[in-house]
């Protein structure tokens, strides 16, 4: 489900709004899925809080919507553009590809509160098609 | 058996009572029918699916969307036993009208984000957590009857 131009102009008109308050909406995104989806937290068992509240979780979101920030910019490559990524995700950290869909409904959840309204199901659809193919992208170095 | 605190009992119920089943229930099925376009093979009947523009504005579709919610109402009022609530649904979900159970999922996370949309910051993780475990219940219910 490759995305189409439509889909690339409406992630990149609607990403500047996410990039402002990204260092709420990862943090948000990554505690609520810990909270919600405990099997996720064996990827991050070396921190002793896991909490809404915990530092490490606050940072490691913002590591994410950087990374969200990159796809966004290598939206037309993004198998080349997230390689490191990639290799970080298979081979250091090994993280089941079924787990970035449980991330993925935990971003829509969060952008949907901020957002209301404008979170229409045409913004939506396109976010969660770029999200999938930044997971595809991430997974690419698996096997 | 599902076990329910009675911390989850009131989040669910202080959620449903503050939702208009009218509103909702077809913002949740055309968000669903627009972000997951293959769930359209099920209203074949329901005429215009065109386009997001066609869905929005198509009555039956906004109707069957006020039907889900009030489905959704019975197991509210029945939190013990779910499973029973929706045995007759199960068997027609499967037999005759043939869908494919992990769209009931993403109906479920459809409505999830419909849920946030208008609760905002009363959207917690707690909330959310207890409503997705409350929509799996009823999946899982759905697709019991499946074979």
């Amino acid at each position: 489900m490759s995305l189409t131009d439509n889909d690339i102009a409406t992630v990149k008109a609607i990403w500047p709004k996410i990039a402002k308050v990204a260092n709420e909406v990862g943090p948000e995104s990554l505690a609520r899925m810990l909270c919600i989806y405990p099997q996720t937290k064996i990827y991050f068992s070396h921190w002793s809080d896991l909490s809404i509240q915990s530092t490490k979780v606050k940072e490691h979101g913002v590591v994410i919507m950087k990374g969200l920030s990159l796809a966004v910019e290598k939206i037309n490559d993004m198998a080349n553009g997230l390689q490191d990524l990639s290799q970080k995700h298979a081979f250091q950290m090994r993280v089941d590809p079924a787990n970035f869909r449980l991330l993925s409904q935990c971003i829509h959840v969060v952008l949907a509160k901020r957002f209301k309204a404008e979170y229409t199901p045409e913004v939506h659809l396109a976010m969660d098609k770029f999200l999938s193919n930044v997971a595809l992208a991430i997974a690419e170095k698996y096997r | 058996m599902v076990v329910w605190t009675e911390s989850e009992l009131s989040i669910i119920n202080s959620i449903f009572s503050s939702l208009d089943y009218e509103d909702i229930g077809p913002k949740a099925l055309c968000r669903c029918l627009i972000v997951y376009p293959w769930t359209q093979r099920y209203f074949g009947g329901f005429g215009n699916l065109y386009n997001a523009a066609a869905i929005k504005s198509n009555p039956n579709i906004a109707a069957h969307g006020i039907k889900i919610l009030h489905g959704l109402d019975r197991a509210v009022k029945n939190m013990d036993g779910i499973k029973e609530t929706y045995a007759e649904l199960s068997t027609l979900h499967s037999e005759k009208l043939h869908v494919d159970p992990d769209n009931f999922t993403l109906l479920g996370n459809c409505l999830t984000i419909e849920i946030a949309a208008k609760l905002g910051d009363g959207f917690t993780a707690e909330t959310q957590g207890t409503f997705q475990k409350f929509m799996a219940v009823v999946v899982n219910a759905l697709g019991k009857q499946y074979h």
